[in-house]
This record gives C-alpha cells, sequence and structure tokens, in this order.
C-alpha cells in the first residue's frame, strides 16, 4: 500500500434521474402515493477498480459522458460513491478545475485570497506568495481590476497561477489544456515537467492524444461506464481510437466493412533509405536517413495527417516525432484506390542504439488513428564518438572564466 | 471534532465572510452605512406607528428601545435563516467542484448575519442612551441569550439550507411561517397585552418570544413579562431551551446525512 497514492476497489455510482421536474414537494407527495418510482436509474459507473502508484502520470480516457468526470469528482471526493470505496494515500487537492469559486465582481487581488483559501492557505501564507502568483500570470497591470473585465485567457492564467501553488501529494487535473494560448500550454506542459521531477501523482482527464501520450505512463478508458483497459497509455489510446471508429462506423451505416482501422487505410512497405536512395537499415553516425510509406486508401478520407515517430528501443519517451499537420503540408481528400507516399528525412545525430519507426495515419483533427502500426520497422546507428546520451553532442563549447579577486 | 476548526476551514471561513461581506452592498452608494441605516428607518416607521400613531406600549418604561431590541433580535433571525437557507444551492458551483465541508458554507452565512446583529445591536445601544436607560446589571445574561438564538437559528439553517437542495418549495413554505411567527411573537406589542393566559403560555413555549422577552427584562426593564413569570415557575419553563437543542440536534443530523449527495442534488 505504501507505493500506492490511489486504490479504487470495484467502484459504481448511480444517480437518479427525476422523470419529471421532481424538486417540489407536491411532486414528492404524489410520488408517494403513485408506486412508480419517480425517478431513472442512471449508472454512470459500474464497478472501476484500478491502482495510481506514486508518482505516476495517470490518464483518465474516455468519450463525452461516458463517466470519466464522475470518476474524478468520486476520486475528488465531491461526489460519495454508491458501492466500493476510493482509497487515497497522502493530500489531495480538493478541485478538479480551474478558478473554482472566481467571483466576478470581487477584483482579481480578492479572487487571488478566495481561490487560496479554498486551497487550503491562510490569508498570512497568501500574502507571501502574492508576487509569485501575480508575476506568474503576467496580470500586474490588472489587480484592481473587477473579474468581469479580464478576457477569459487571463482568468485561466491568473487561476492556474494560484492552482500550481498547491502543494499536494495528489493532484486532479480535468481538461485545463483545452483553454489558453500557445505560451500558455508551454507555461503548462513546462508545470507537467516539474511535477514530473518531483514525484507528484498526476491524474489527468483529456480527449487530447499528444498530451496524453507525452505526460502519462499510464492509464484507464471508460466508455458507457465501465472500465474497458487499464495499462500502458499506448493501449489505452489504441482501445480509445478503435472504440471511435466503430462509431464512426455506425454513423455512416451504409459502409458495412469491418470495423477495424484499417477499414479506411492501410499502410504499407515502410522503409529507410539513404540519401542515394538505396534502402538500408544500417546508417552511420550522421548519415541521412530518409523515412517512406505508403498508404492505401480504401474508403474516402478527408484532409488525413500522415506521421510518423521514431523511438529509441527499449525506450518509451520518442525522440522525434513529426506530423503533416506540424509542417502545414496540405492534404486533400482521397478516395479508394489512392495510395499517397510519405517521405521525411530524420535529423541524424542519433548515437549508436536501435530505433523504432512508427508510422501513423489520422483523421483531421487527430482524434481517430485510421491505421498505426507501433513496429513497423527499425534501423541502427553505429560509429558515433560520444555515447554519453541518446544525441551525440557535436556542440561547439567555449569555457570563460573570471578568477575571484583575493 | 478539532479538524472543524483546522487553521484551514478558519481561513477559507473568513475568507468566505469577507466575499459575502463585500458583495453584499455592492454598487450602492452608502455601502456598509446600509447595514445600519436600514434598522434606524425600520425602527422610525415602526416607532412612528405603534409609539405615536396606535400608541400600544403605554404603560411599557422605556417602549421604544423595547421595541428597537426585538425588532433588532428577529431580523437576525430572519436574515440568518433566510440567507442560510440558499446558501448551498447559491454556492452550488464550489460544491460542484470542490471538496471542502459543506457546513462551512452554513457556517459563513450565519456569521454574516452575526456581524449584522452586532452593528444593529450598536443602534440599540445608542438608543439606550437617548432613552436614559439604566444600566441594569441582568445584562450579563444578554450575550448567552443571543447565543441561545444562534444555536436555534443554526439548526433551522442547517435543516433548511439541506432541504431547500431537495425542495425548492421550501423557500416559499419558510417566508410564509417567517410571516406567522412574526405576528406570533411579542415582538410589536407588550405580552401583557394579550390577557388569556393559556395563549400567553403557548405563545412563550417558541425559543424567539423567550428569547425576546428575556433580553428586554435583562437589558432594558424588569417589566418585560418573561417565560419564567408566565409559567410561574413550573418546569414548562425549560420547554423553550429543549426545543432549541433538539432542533440543533435534528438540523444537524439531517444535514450530514444529506451532505454527502449535494453534489449530484443541486
Amino acid at each position: 500500500m505504501d507505493d500506492i497514492a490511489i486504490k479504487v476497489n470495484s467502484v459504481s455510482k448511480t444517480f437518479k434521474l427525476p422523470k419529471e421536474k421532481h424538486s417540489s414537494l407536491k411532486s414528492a407527495f404524489i410520488n408517494v402515493f403513485r408506486s412508480g418510482k419517480g425517478y431513472d436509474l442512471q449508472r454512470a459507473l459500474d464497478d472501476v477498480s484500478f491502482e495510481i502508484k506514486k508518482g505516476e502520470f495517470f490518464g483518465i480516457v474516455g468519450k463525452n459522458g461516458s463517466g470519466k468526470s464522475t470518476l474524478l469528482k468520486l476520486l475528488a471526493g465531491i461526489y460519495t460513491p454508491t458501492a466500493g470505496t476510493v482509497d487515497v494515500n497522502g493530500k489531495l487537492t480538493p478541485f478538479i478545475e480551474l478558478g473554482v469559486g472566481f467571483n466576478a465582481e470581487l477584483t482579481g487581488r480578492e479572487n487571488v485570497y478566495l481561490n487560496g483559501a479554498l486551497l487550503g492557505f491562510s490569508r498570512k501564507e497568501m500574502q507571501a506568495m502574492y508576487k509569485d502568483i501575480v508575476e506568474f500570470a503576467e496580470l500586474k497591470r490588472f489587480m484592481d481590476q473587477k473579474l468581469k473585465n479580464y478576457s477569459s485567457g487571463m482568468q485561466v492564467r491568473l487561476a492556474f497561477s494560484i492552482a500550481i501553488r498547491a502543494q499536494s501529494d495528489v493532484l486532479l487535473i480535468d481538461e485545463v489544456l483545452a483553454v489558453g494560448d500557445a505560451a500558455f500550454q508551454t507555461k503548462c506542459f513546462n508545470y507537467f515537467y516539474e511535477l514530473k521531477r518531483k514525484g507528484t501523482t498526476v491524474v489527468f482527464v483529456s480527449h487530447d492524444r499528444a498530451s496524453l501520450e507525452q505526460f502519462c505512463e499510464r492509464g484507464i478508458l471508460i466508455n458507457e461506464g465501465k472500465e474497458v483497459i487499464s495499462g500502458s497509455i499506448k493501449q489505452v489510446l489504441q482501445s480509445y481510437s478503435s472504440i471511435v471508429l466503430n462509431e464512426l462506423d455506425k454513423d455512416t451505416t451504409k459502409n458495412k466493412h469491418d470495423n477495424n482501422a484499417s477499414s479506411y487505410v492501410s499502410i504499407k512497405s515502410v522503409n529507410s533509405f539513404s540519401d542515394k536512395d538505396e534502402e538500408k537499415n544500417k546508417f552511420n553516425f550522421g548519415e541521412t536517413i530518409r523515412i517512406r510509406y505508403e498508404v492505401a486508401v480504401h474508403k474516402k478520407i478527408t484532409k488525413p495527417i500522415l506521421g510518423v515517430t521514431v523511438w529509441q528501443k527499449n525506450n518509451d519517451k520518442a525522440i522525434f516525432a513529426t506530423n503533416t499537420l506540424i509542417e502545414g503540408v496540405n492534404m486533400a481528400d482521397y478516395h479508394p484506390g489512392d495510395s499517397i507516399t510519405f517521405e521525411t528525412t530524420l535529423p541524424n545525430n542519433l548515437n549508436d542504439s536501435e530505433y523504432i519507426v512508427e508510422p501513423a495515419v489520422a483523421n483531421e483533427s487527430a482524434t481517430v488513428f485510421y491505421d498505426q502500426l507501433p513496429n513497423a520497422m527499425s534501423f541502427f546507428i553505429d560509429g558515433s564518438a560520444n555515447q554519453h546520451a541518446i544525441l551525440s553532442s557535436i556542440a561547439p563549447m567555449s569555457i570563460k572564466v573570471r578568477r575571484s579577486k583575493k | 471534532m478539532r479538524h472543524i476548526f483546522s487553521k484551514k476551514n478558519r481561513a477559507l471561513l473568513a475568507e468566505l465572510v469577507r466575499t459575502d461581506f463585500k458583495l453584499r452592498y455592492q454598487g450602492s452608494a452608502l455601502g456598509y452605512a446600509w447595514s445600519l441605516l436600514r434598522p434606524l428607518l425600520l425602527f422610525i416607521i415602526l416607532y412612528l406607528v405603534f409609539v405615536k400613531f396606535l400608541k400600544i406600549g403605554n404603560g411599557v418604561p422605556h417602549f421604544p428601545v423595547y421595541l428597537l431590541l426585538g425588532i433588532v433580535m428577529w431580523n437576525f433571525f430572519l436574515e440568518m435563516t433566510v440567507q442560510s437557507l440558499g446558501s448551498i444551492v447559491g454556492r452550488g458551483d464550489l460544491i460542484r467542484k470542490i471538496r471542502i465541508p459543506r457546513w462551512i458554507i452554513v457556517l459563513s452565512s450565519s456569521i454574516s448575519a452575526l456581524i449584522n446583529l452586532f452593528l444593529n445591536l450598536l443602534v440599540v445601544v445608542i438608543f439606550l442612551f437617548i432613552n436614559h436607560v439604566d444600566l441594569l446589571k441582568t445584562t450579563l445574561w444578554l450575550p448567552l441569550i443571543l447565543i441561545e438564538v444562534y444555536v436555534f437559528a443554526l439548526g433551522i439553517s442547517l435543516f433548511l439550507s439541506a432541504a431547500f437542495v431537495k425542495y425548492r418549495d421550501i423557500g416559499y413554505i419558510w417566508e410564509v411561517i417567517l410571516q406567522a411567527g412574526f405576528y406570533l411573537t411579542p415582538i410589536l406589542y407588550p405580552l401583557a397585552r394579550i390577557t388569556n393566559l393559556t395563549f400567553q403560555k403557548l405563545i412563550m413555549i417558541n425559543p424567539m418570544a423567550q428569547a425576546i422577552q428575556d433580553a428586554r427584562y435583562s437589558a432594558i426593564t424588569h417589566q418585560s413579562r418573561t417565560i419564567y413569570q408566565v409559567f410561574e415557575g413550573g418546569w414548562y419553563r425549560f420547554v423553550p431551551f429543549v426545543i432549541v437543542i433538539l432542533v440543533f440536534l435534528l438540523g444537524l443530523m439531517y444535514f450530514r446525512k444529506e451532505s454527502k449527495y449535494f453534489a449530484e442534488n443541486i
């Protein structure tokens, strides 16, 4: 139990949904005399169990209405489970959203103190942190204005700056990355890296594949209140893709093909080439590496994203990832029978090792992966001089010294 | 029990009360002055109607202050219960998104009402001087009587705020009960005006009537009829206190039971 941060024991949650508006005494009376129940039972979560280890980034994945927010609220202690138990080992931030309790009629300054109190800080503690918070949020000029005059981005920045002060062992985060501009997202990411370094346990609910993949080690997939799979984040995201694809297929009922990912496209012949276009998989350090694969189109797809990720073998951190969206390559619509060739050149300052190439094709919004080959091929690097990290350092250096005057 | 008033909870309570107070008179030119002006203006109206025109209080010494103290105490009871009633639903955004002790919300609105009570009592003190009321030794009892009123109002507040989450009719029902209570409590009229002794006894069983009469007795004039006199010292005189304790415990129990489901029922 010592290395477990959260233990969820066959938890179920049932909501009573009134059939008609129930919040009046009259209907309560009528319902007493009418033998039938005045409400429907909705099972939001059904017998879910999992454990989150200390220091882990844990993702909760699922469609809208699948029960993941209910699960988060149970973890936060906002809801009481109908059956089962939730054990939390350590201090947990009691909120799941940014800016809870923000009041539009109060000034920025007053809201900082109010929000801080909700996080469990006394006024004194908040006074000590106040300057840092304002600086981090970059809102110094606005602190004496009412919150209703803030833009939503400013509100989020302020809320986030307060929230990261919370000193807790377990943090619950619900879709914070959906808001804020690119600069703010970078700040969020940096903060997440810091959390990872400090060994904070984080439970993270998101739709965003990229950030889930980037931060989470493990996760759970919830669908219609039931646990589909819990395990490594890669497996979880793959199951998620196939669930979403299934739904898509149900929508376009005319296409009665089999419901797996390759019913849209399939990736074929993934290979690596030298700059002379000869196919090979052993490269010298610094030699140009070109990755090429073909995509056979089976169903009409609109502006897909084609990409590739390179992993070092036995290392769960990607070292190189790119796609047509990142590079701004114009994609068109493709029809059954079309064939698309994807090619990219890798920057090769890789050290001696085996590297794995994972090609993928996703839909326009990157929510559905049509095809993804986790272990499509591998290549080897040989002959680099500096073997201390994944990347070989060939950076020019200089040293300057200023001696102390003694 | 100790964690109930842990540093964290105290800080949160203070911040919620502060927010309440800041927001209350937001946008009004006179601001906090209304906390004093409101009871003052109300008093002037009642004074003109009941003392000058209807002459109800003839025979009661210092009747204007006597009247004012009763009004101030009743208004505290009314304000606290009405504000608490909507407090849980009004803070639904917090309850759905954060795990804080739910009772802190009710407590914070009760403390806002307490602050107002003390401001109003200041007005009463001013009138005590204007009316040349002699300071009575029994005034020392007044804090205890006010605590009794607070505990009674808190018990009711806990029950109402929790029940209001499920049944929104409670708001209207409570309004009617308060209206009836205002006339069934000897606030505007001296208790002695009711000549039927059985009615007097029934009226005095109500903790608010007992508390207001006791407060007047202890701070203004010994001529105000207390429950002790009405029941001539019989054990029935303890009934209001038993009611206060029962109401508080039942309110607390109901609140604790229901508070687990606030987040989903709001």
